[in-house]
């Protein structure tokens, strides 16, 4: 469905994307995952037609995006990070403005919006101003607004950024609700969410492609030691640290603060180990009191710095030497 | 199809604005004290002249209609900037330029749909005069097609000031400079025949047809003049030209 192939944009000063090459079958969810300023946001502008790229290809539906721009567009739904709402339009008005310009047949129209407003839940603010609408309702309005014309390709970037914890679920679960019809790719920063959404994986840093898998190869591979919390409410600091270290698989323990007899330590296991049934067993046999046990998970800081730590690993998705493609221009 | 969409939304935007309020009512205050000045001094003109015992008639098309275009058309150099000024800039502020020019239509139909919407904002305003010309009708007999004339020069030269406002706009992210540079521009091209003035040679007369205000002469007086409405058509053209050219190098710089 979709199809990148050497990607590179530049910009005056910096490169911004560099060599990227995947591909999205129909019907998939793929997360973009990135930090702030990798490249997410230009790469998905060169698919939706909106910057053109320095060198290499992009097609979406067998449509080049430089060659056939039109046939790109009326095929591509797009969700900028700021939903790209009218504040001084209705919610139905500004959804039939958009419905027009994605070539949706006027006879059509309101049965068009009528349906996504129901679908993205917006149905009820259908005669408020977009300017009066919180953040939540804008982001929604921003959906119904990219899926209006039924578009094969959804592109939503950042779609939960700037929602409060009960509208990011919503969201999330309305995008799953989305997956099937439509192919999509999302990005974001935040590792849990692509866990939650998506299906496969992309993951970029400073342009360049440093990893593409399933979620579950990508999370077991990068998951192979477990990193526990523990905190146990004893008498000497001392004891619990070496009573946790004699725990089977146990590789490292390391203390954090304590205070009023509350003692925090980061307990790392040795590679492919479940350890906490064993830590709360040995706490408990020990007469101590445990307070709390649970797993760390990596943050997204880690895991590239793992991923960018071991390129070798990764050559099947990022080809350590650059094509010429990219530097000669 | 889709410019008149774009134009639609366009129009729509200024009026769920104070922009068009504004410029209308500072509009109607405005042409309705010219338009009052020059009926005042046209009547009393009638009055000393019936004494002094002259029996020509007097012309309203001259005293009245004339000046009333040609303050309007002055009129418009500072009120057309205010409309032109949001077209573009707002949009690339807020972001939702990103949702036209990832849609499935042209840059062309883009550029025409908001230079339109803008044209439909100047139409309503100068229907705001049609009322003074209608008391004219009512109280005299002036001759219609001056009158019909002078409007079309007014809309040949909002136009053009209009696509250059737009092209400025397209420069910029910030309505206000785009206002105070399309101004700047209008009051330029308004002022570059100064020179001419007190001089003939050749740098004075290119000077002299390049002003704006100065081809709309012939429309006050109620002439057509093809030289003139070249004039207008060209300068719509390359302020229409520039925009699309800029909307260009928007994608390659973004």
């Amino acid at each position: 469905m979709i199809k990148v192939e050497g990607l590179t944009k530049r910009y005056a000063r910096k490169v911004a994307v560099d060599n990227i090459s995947f591909e999205v079958e129909k019907g998939q969810i793929v997360g973009f995952l990135g930090p702030n300023g990798a490249g997410k946001t230009t790469t998905m502008r060169v698919l939706t037609c909106f910057l053109p790229p320095t060198s290499g290809t992009a097609s979406v539906a067998g449509f080049d995006v430089q060659d056939h721009p039109m046939e790109v567009k009326k095929r591509i739904g797009y969700l900028p990070e700021t939903p790209p709402v009218y504040p001084e339009m209705e919610v139905h008005e500004y959804l039939e403005f958009v419905g027009r310009l994605k070539g949706v047949p006027s006879n059509d129209l309101t049965r068009r919006v009528n349906e996504v407003a129901e679908k993205c839940a917006v149905a009820d603010v259908r005669k408020t101003l977009i300017g009066k609408l919180s953040k939540g309702y804008k982001q929604r309005v921003g959906l119904a607004q990219a899926i209006i014309h039924n578009p094969d390709v959804l592109i939503l970037d950042e779609p939960t950024a700037g929602l409060d914890p009960h509208q990011i679920i919503e969201t999330r679960d309305l995008i799953k609700g989305l997956a099937g019809e439509h192919t999509i790719i999302l990005s974001t920063h935040i590792l849990p969410e692509v866990e939650q959404t998506c299906e496969r994986v992309i993951i970029i840093a400073k342009g360049r492609l440093v990893a593409m898998d399933t979620v579950a190869n990508l999370t077991s591979r990068l998951r192979g030691a477990e990193t526990v919390a523990v905190e146990v409410l004893a008498s000497d600091e001392a004891a619990v640290q070496r009573g946790l270290e004699q725990v089977a698989g146990v590789s490292r323990v390391i203390p954090k603060e304590h205070r009023e007899g509350k003692f925090n330590f980061i307990v790392e296991s040795l590679e492919g180990r479940h350890i906490r049934p064993g830590l709360a067993k040995a706490v408990i046999d020990a007469g101590w009191q445990l307070n709390e046990l649970h797993a760390v998970g990596l943050s997204l800081e880690e895991i590239f710095l793992q991923l960018t730590a071991t390129p070798e690993e990764h050559k099947e998705a990022a080809p350590a030497e650059p094509v010429a493609a990219g530097e000669a221009q | 199809m889709n410019t008149w969409t774009i134009a639609k939304k366009e129009l729509n935007s200024y009026f769920r604005s104070p922009i068009a309020y504004g410029v209308m009512a500072f509009f109607a205050l405005i042409a309705g004290y010219f338009f009052y000045v020059s009926v005042a001094y046209f009547v009393r003109q009638g009055i000393m002249s019936s004494m002094q015992g002259q029996s020509f008639p007097m012309d309203v098309n001259e005293f009245v209609v004339r000046p009333v275009f040609s303050n309007i058309s002055v009129i418009g150099l500072f009120l057309i900037p205010m409309i032109t000024m949001r077209l573009f800039a707002e949009e690339k502020r807020t972001g939702t330029i990103e949702l036209l020019l990832t849609s499935p239509i042209s840059d062309l139909s883009i550029i025409m749909g908001k230079w339109l919407g803008g044209m439909m904002l100047y139409g309503a305003m100068l229907l705001l005069s049609v009322f003074s010309m209608a008391l004219l009708f009512a109280y005299g007999q002036p001759d219609w097609h001056p009158i019909a004339i002078g409007y079309l020069g007014l809309l040949l030269q909002g136009g053009a000031i209009l696509a250059l406002g737009t092209f400025i706009s397209n420069c910029t992210k910030n309505q206000i400079v785009a206002g105070v540079a399309g101004f700047a521009v209008a009051l330029l091209l308004w002022v570059v025949d100064w020179a001419s003035s007190f001089e003939t040679s050749l740098g004075a007369r290119v000077l002299s047809y390049l002003s704006i205000l100065q081809h709309f002469d012939s429309f006050g007086k109620g002439v057509l003049d093809t030289k003139d409405i070249v004039y207008y058509l060209s300068v719509i053209f390359v302020g229409l030209f520039l925009t699309a050219r800029s909307m260009e190098s928007l994608r390659w710089r973004a």
